[in-house]
C-alpha cells in the first residue's frame, strides 16, 4: 500500500511512486476505509444498462482519471457520486459511510433519507463541463453563496476566503464582475474556486476543459495542477487531456461499456497499455 | 393642453362632468379587485407552481387537481358558489368584495401557476445540478438561485394574465358589486348614452391595464438586468407557451 499518496501533510509526491505494484485494490486509512468505494453499483436508464455490478475504491488523496470511449459510463459514475443520478443497485461509500443507500440490520438495501444524504454529500464537490455559474450573482457571490447558506459562514469570512481562492485561480481583480463578462476559461476557474470554497474532501471534474477554446485550456489545467499539488483533495477526473492526466493522476482507469477493462499508473497506461481496446482508444485520441 | 371638448364628442365631456364621482367610485372598486385579486393570484400561482415541481408525487398531484379544477370550471360559477352557497352552508357571512377577490385569485392563480412551473422548468438543468453539487437545501436552491432566474422568465406570462385579470374583474357585475362595469351599466339604464358610457369604460379599463402592465414590465427589465443578459426570446416564449398550453 503506497502510503505516500494517502496520508500525511502536503501533496502526494508522484516522483516517489514506484513503478512496481500498481494499486488496484482499496487503499485504507487507519480505520480501514477508502475515501470512495463503489460496491456492486448498477445504473440503468430505462432498459439501457450503463453500469453493471461495478466495484472500485479510491484512496484518500488519490487522483484517478477515468478514460474510455464516449458512452462508456464515465459521466454517470461522477453523477452518481454527486447524487445527481439515482443508483439502480449497489452501494457507494464515502469514508466508509453509505451515500444514498445502506444495508439495514437484516442486510436489505434501503434508501437513505434526503437529510442523511446531504450530510455525506457535503464532502463532495463537482465542476461541470459547462461551468454553470449563477447568472444572478457576481463572481464573488457565486463563490460565497454556498459557504454562507450551507456551511453557515459569516459573510465576511466567506468573502475573505473567496478572495483568496480568486487570487489562487488568477482572478483576484474580477471579484465584483458579472460572470457573463468573463471568458469561458475564466468562468471555469471561478467554478473551480466555487467548488473549493466548500472545502470538499472529494472533487469531481467532468471534462472541465472540453467546452473551452483551445487557447483557454492551459490556464484551467494550470489551476487544477496547483490544486493537485497544494492539497490532498481526492480527485476523480474525466478528461481528454492525456498529458494533464499523466501529470496529476496516480491511477488511470479505462472504461468500456461500464466496466473497468484496465487500470494502471498513468505512465504504464499510456506507454504500455495491455488491453486491445485500450490500445485502440489511446491511438485514436493521442 | 387642447380643450377636451375639441377632441372628444360633446357627450363624453358632459357625462364626465355629471358623473365623474360615480365613475371614480366604480374605478376604485375595479382597482381594488385588480390589486388584491392580483396579489392573491400571485401567491396562489407561486404555491401551486412550486408544488407542481415537487419531488413528492402526492404534492404534484394535489397541485394538478387544484389547477385543473379552477381552470376547467367557470369563474362565474365559482364566484356564485362563494357568494351564494358558502354563506348558507357555513357561518362565514357575506363579503362580496372579499369573495370576488378570492375567486379571481384562485382562478388566475391557477393559470399563473402554469407560468411559474414553466419558468422554473426553463431554468437550465445545469443550474439545478450545481445547487445540488453545492449541497444547498431546497429552500436555498429556490430562493437564491432558481427563483431569481425563473422570475425574469415568468414576468411576461404573469403580465399577460394580469391584464386579463384587470378586465376579468368585470364579473363583479354578476354579484352586484359597484365596479366600473356595474356603475356604467347603471348610468346607461338611467338614460346616459350607451356609446358614451361604454366608451369611457373602455378607456378607463385600458388605462388601468396599461398601468399594471407597465409596472410588471418594469420589474421584468430589472430582473433581466440583474441577470446581466436578456433572457433569450426562445426561453421567454417557451415559458409563456407552456402557460397557455
Ligand atoms: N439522463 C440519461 N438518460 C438516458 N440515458 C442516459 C442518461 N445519461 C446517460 N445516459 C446513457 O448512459 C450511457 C453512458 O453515458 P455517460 O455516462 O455520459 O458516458 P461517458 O461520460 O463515458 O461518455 C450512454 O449510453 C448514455 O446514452
Ligand atoms: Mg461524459
Amino acid at each position: 500500500m503506497p502510503t505516500d499518496k494517502t496520508d500525511g501533510a502536503g501533496a502526494p509526491d508522484l516522483s516517489k511512486q514506484s513503478g512496481a505494484a500498481v494499486q488496484t485494490g482499496p487503499d485504507f486509512d487507519g480505520n480501514g476505509r477508502p475515501r470512495i468505494a463503489f460496491e456492486d453499483v448498477s445504473k440503468q436508464f430505462g432498459k439501457n444498462v450503463v453500469l453493471n455490478d461495478l466495484n472500485f475504491n479510491v484512496a484518500k488523496g488519490e487522483r484517478v482519471t477515468l478514460i474510455g470511449p464516449s458512452g462508456s459510463g464515465k459521466t454517470t459514475i461522477l453523477r452518481l457520486l454527486m447524487t445527481l443520478e439515482e443508483l439502480s443497485g449497489g452501494f457507494i461509500y464515502v469514508d466508509g459511510d453509505p451515500l444514498t443507500h445502506r444495508k439495514n440490520d437484516a442486510g436489505k438495501r434501503v434508501a437513505m433519507k434526503p437529510k442523511e444524504i446531504s450530510v455525506i454529500r457535503k464532502r463532495i464537490g463537482m465542476v461541470f463541463q459547462q461551468f454553470n455559474l449563477f447568472p444572478n450573482m457576481s463572481v464573488i457571490e457565486n463563490i460565497t453563496e454556498a459557504p454562507i447558506h450551507v456551511l453557515g459562514q459569516s459573510k465576511d469570512e466567506a468573502r475573505e476566503k473567496a478572495k483568496k481562492l480568486l487570487d489562487q485561480v488568477g482572478l483576484g481583480d474580477r471579484a465584483e464582475e458579472h460572470p457573463t463578462r468573463l471568458s469561458g476559461g475564466q468562468q471555469q476557474r471561478v467554478a473551480i474556486a466555487r467548488a473549493l470554497a466548500m472545502e470538499p474532501e472529494i472533487l469531481l471534474l467532468d471534462e472541465v476543459t472540453s467546452a473551452l477554446d483551445p487557447e483557454l485550456v492551459g490556464d484551467v489545467l494550470g489551476v487544477l495542477r496547483d490544486v493537485a499539488n497544494s492539497t490532498d483533495i481526492t480527485m476523480l477526473l474525466v478528461t481528454h487531456e492525456m498529458q494533464f492526466a499523466r501529470d496529476v493522476s496516480h491511477r488511470v482507469m479505462m472504461f468500456d461499456a461500464g466496466h473497468i477493462i484496465e487500470e494502471a499508473e498513468p505512465d504504464a497506461m499510456f506507454s504500455d497499455p495491455q488491453h486491445e481496446r485500450t490500445k485502440k482508444f489511446l491511438q485514436a485520441i493521442l | 393642453m387642447p380643450d377636451l371638448s375639441s377632441i372628444a364628442p360633446a357627450g363624453v365631456v358632459e357625462t364626465l362632468q355629471d358623473h365623474w364621482h360615480t365613475l371614480l367610485d366604480g374605478l376604485k372598486v375595479t382597482l381594488e379587485l385588480s390589486v388584491f385579486g392580483g396579489a392573491v393570484a400571485f401567491v396562489v400561482a407561486v404555491v401551486l407552481g412550486l408544488a407542481a415541481i415537487s419531488r413528492l408525487a402526492v404534492v404534484r398531484t394535489v397541485s394538478r387537481i387544484i389547477v385543473e379544477f379552477f381552470r376547467g370550471t367557470s369563474l362565474v360559477v365559482q364566484l356564485f358558489v362563494l357568494v351564494y352557497v358558502l354563506p348558507q352552508a357555513t357561518s362565514v357571512g357575506s363579503h362580496p368584495l372579499l369573495f370576488c377577490v378570492i375567486a379571481l385569485g384562485l382562478n388566475y392563480g391557477a393559470y399563473g401557476s402554469e407560468v411559474v412551473r414553466g419558468s422554473l422548468n426553463a431554468v437550465p438543468p445545469g443550474q439545478w445540478e450545481t445547487t445540488t453539487a453545492l449541497s444547498m437545501s431546497w429552500l436555498t436552491k429556490i430562493r437564491r438561485v432558481i427563483w431569481p432566474q425563473a422570475w425574469a422568465l415568468m414576468l411576461p406570462g404573469l403580465n399577460n394574465l394580469m391584464v386579463m385579470l384587470v378586465k376579468g374583474t368585470a364579473i363583479a357585475l354578476f354579484i352586484g358589486l359597484p365596479d366600473l362595469t356595474s356603475v356604467g351599466d347603471d348610468l346607461r339604464k338611467s338614460g346616459v348614452d350607451a356609446w358614451t358610457v361604454y366608451g369611457i369604460s373602455f378607456v378607463l379599463y385600458y388605462l388601468a391595464a396599461l398601468a399594471f402592465s407597465a409596472f410588471l414590465r418594469h420589474l421584468e427589465v430589472r430582473a433581466q438586468r440583474r441577470l446581466g443578459i436578456r433572457p433569450s426570446k426562445v426561453k421567454t416564449a417557451q415559458a409563456t407557451a407552456e402557460a397557455v398550453a
